[in-house]
């Protein structure tokens, strides 16, 4: 017994360190380390600490480059029992329907299971789309914005979810994706132990063919796309005074004056 | 030979009902419906989904801009559950077959135009800033990404053409109460599968901090929850309200209601007052809009002074108090 938990995590650059240059309106990710999106840092302990209470498999499934497959051992080592990596040029340059839909693939492939976490949004494509976009897909239900998961049974779950000004207690029952916000858990660092032991893991990678039962690779990747980036702007930064102060009293004095021409005070 | 009106566009925008209330985004997107029905010469229709819906209510809809209202009235749509909404818009748009259709990017927004999109096997793109209709008639959706920092200007090849739009930026129009427009009162589908079931409901604190036009945040340069009190005596001088980076907020110093930043909210005051905050990309993400920045930080370095209007370097814990008392007196001498 227990319940079979699916965790969809995403590689993402460190935000910190990616490089926009406004000039040539690029992104360069040279610089920045790939890591797992932070949200699904959370998706992933919300899944390993149901897992704890309750008992259960946690898989966690990536689309993405061969590289991703270092974030599925950071998941390993973060409590992931098994790791799959959907990789393949065709799967190249997804929006985010193609996205769910191959992510939606390989989880029927996978088989029975009854929670799915996602995280809230990426800190790269940042649309929040893929969670309901898989429900969807698979035609199960979905709660986004989960920030507490109060209660977790062998066929159960309530958990709190925020809709803007109201929050909501649910009550559902399995199969359901869960979306999660940050608030939802404090995710747990990996020991050194788990890390030596996630090095070992094997990663399952399944390419196109792999798939090619269940899917219908005219909707994958780039052109199985209804969207595409057409643009990419990078925003000149508004003008500022840039006025610096060191001593306070002057400073101060200095700032209520402007403030004051603004009407604001 | 087709007839103009047999080859009419249609724009569809979707209110959303709260409670009683129809959200103000609902009328800020016929604004922007009205706008690029009128470029296409398309017809712009509005769908509204509640229980007990007045039929004031969707005129004002109509008084916003719309030509036309679909109007389902049910008890399955007393509470936000996105199942019967899916299922029940989907039908709409297989039977209209609109070009574009806009929801507001509101949390519930968000949660069901995803759905919607999915089943229709079209596009989606989220949170939208702008919406503009190019030489081709194609819809150029424009949107911030990677944490804020571009700007992506995203074409759809499906249809319809499906955006979630940013609350409180797009404009809305004057209300016009001699603007004619039909209410058409739709059949409800009672899907079987209703989906997660509502225990509670609460509403969370009235406080909502993007509302405000002035806001002083505090950070971990603050060092402990009672550093708010300051800045919330100043807010109160200054009329208005606390904010906060993400690590007071995680420290349990504050709520997270106050928040700003890429995973709290997104903030345009008038003026924002950074104390004890370095400007990590994140809280800029949340920020960097704001008509006038103050930065309080004692390191010179910290990048939250290349985004603010004036830097005060040092010390908050003399900076703000200097500041009230400053305030203070000028109030004194003005009276
Ligand atoms: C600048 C830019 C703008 C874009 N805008 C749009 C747009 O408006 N509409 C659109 O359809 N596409 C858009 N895309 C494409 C989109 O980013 C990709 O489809 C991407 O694969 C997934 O979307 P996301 O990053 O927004 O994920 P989100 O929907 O924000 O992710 C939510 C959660 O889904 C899971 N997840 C997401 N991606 C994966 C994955 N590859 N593997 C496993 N789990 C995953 C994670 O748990 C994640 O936390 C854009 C891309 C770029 C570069
Ligand atoms: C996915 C993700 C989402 C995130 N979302 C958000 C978000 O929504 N909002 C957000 O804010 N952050 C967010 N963060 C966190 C962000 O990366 C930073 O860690 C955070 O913004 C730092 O907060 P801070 O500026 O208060 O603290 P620090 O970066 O520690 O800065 C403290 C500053 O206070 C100054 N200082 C210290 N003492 C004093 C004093 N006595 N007087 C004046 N100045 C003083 C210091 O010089 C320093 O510059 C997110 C991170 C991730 C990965």
């Amino acid at each position: 017994m227990g319940l079979k938990l699916i965790v969809l995590i995403k590689q993402v650059p460190d935000i910190a360190k990616v490089r926009f240059d406004v000039e040539k309106g690029r992104i360069d990710r040279s610089s920045a380390e790939a890591e797992i999106n932070p949200f699904d840092l959370n998706a992933l302990e919300a899944a390993v600490q149901v897992k704890e209470k309750v008992g259960g498999i946690v898989t966690a499934i990536s689309m993405g480059p061969p590289q991703a497959v270092t974030s599925l051992k950071d998941a390993i080592a973060r409590g992931a029992d098994e790791a799959i990596l959907l990789e393949d040029k065709v799967f190249a340059g997804a929006d985010t329907w193609a996205t769910s839909y191959t992510l939606s693939c390989a989880i029927r492939k996978v088989g029975d299971f009854d929670l799915i976490f996602c995280g809230e949004k990426t800190v790269d494509g940042d649309t929040g789309q893929v969670g309901a976009e898989v429900a969807e897909q698979l035609g199960i239900p979905h709660i986004y914005y989960v920030s507490k998961i109060n209660d977790i049974s062998q066929d159960k779950i309530k958990v709190m979810s925020e809709v803007d000004e109201s929050s909501y207690l649910l009550e559902s029952d399995f199969p359901l994706l869960v979306s999660v916000t940050k608030d939802v858990n404090k995710p747990r660092l990996p020991t050194l132990r788990d890390k030596l032991k996630a090095m070992k893991a094997e990663i399952k990678v399944w390419h196109a063919n792999d798939l090619s039962d269940v899917i219908n690779l005219a909707n994958v990747g780039y052109f199985g796309s209804p969207t595409t980036v057409h643009k990419v702007v990078i925003p000149k930064e508004k003008e500022r005074q840039g006025k610096t102060f060191k001593d306070v009293p002057g400073g101060v004095n200095f700032v209520l004056d402007a403030l004051e021409a603004k009407k604001l005070i | 030979m087709t007839t103009s009106s047999e080859i009419k566009k249609k724009v569809i925008v979707f209110a959303e009902k709260r409670d009683d209330l129809i959200h103000p985004i609902s009328f800020e997107l016929l604004g922007k419906g009205r706008e690029i029905a009128d470029k296409l010469n398309a017809e712009l229709s509005c769908v509204l989904l509640g229980y007990r819906v007045s039929r004031e209510q969707a005129m004002e809809l109509i008084y916003y801009g719309a030509d036309q209202v679909f109007l389902y009235d049910n008890i399955v749509f007393k509470e936000l559950n996105i199942i019967p909404y899916k299922h029940n818009i989907v039908q709409l748009v297989k039977r209209e077959k609109p070009d574009i259709f806009l929801f507001g990017a509101t949390h519930f927004g968000r949660s069901l135009a995803p759905r919607v999109a999915a089943a229709l096997e079209t596009g989606l793109t989220a949170d939208c800033i702008d919406l503009q209709v190019d030489e081709n008639g194609d819809l150029i959706q424009i949107r911030p990404a990677f944490t804020g920092n571009i700007l992506a200007h995203i074409k759809t090849k499906t249809k319809p053409v499906m955006s979630t739009v940013r609350y409180k930026v797009m404009q809305m129009r004057e209300k016009d109460q001699a603007r004619k427009g039909q209410i058409i009162n739709e059949a409800t589908e009672v899907p079987n599968e209703r989906g997660p079931r509502i225990i509670r409901k609460e509403r969370q604190a009235e406080f909502n901090i993007t509302e405000a036009k002035i806001i002083v945040s505090g950070g971990r340069g603050l060092g402990t929850s009672e550093g708010f009190k300051l800045l919330k005596e100043l807010a109160d001088l200054l009329g208005g309200v606390v904010g906060a980076s993400r690590t007071p907020v995680d420290e349990g110093w504050i709520g997270k209601e106050h928040q700003v930043g890429f995973s709290g909210n997104t903030v345009k005051p008038k003026l924002y007052i950074a104390c004890g905050i370095s400007g990590s990309p994140q809280h800029l993400a949340g920020m960097k809009e704001s008509e006038t920045i103050i930065a309080i930080n004692t390191d010179p370095s910290a990048p939250i002074h290349r985004t603010a209007d004036y830097s005060i370097i040092s010390d908050l814990y003399q900076v703000i108090p200097e500041m009230i008392k400053q305030i203070k007196a000028r109030k004194v001498n003005r009276t």
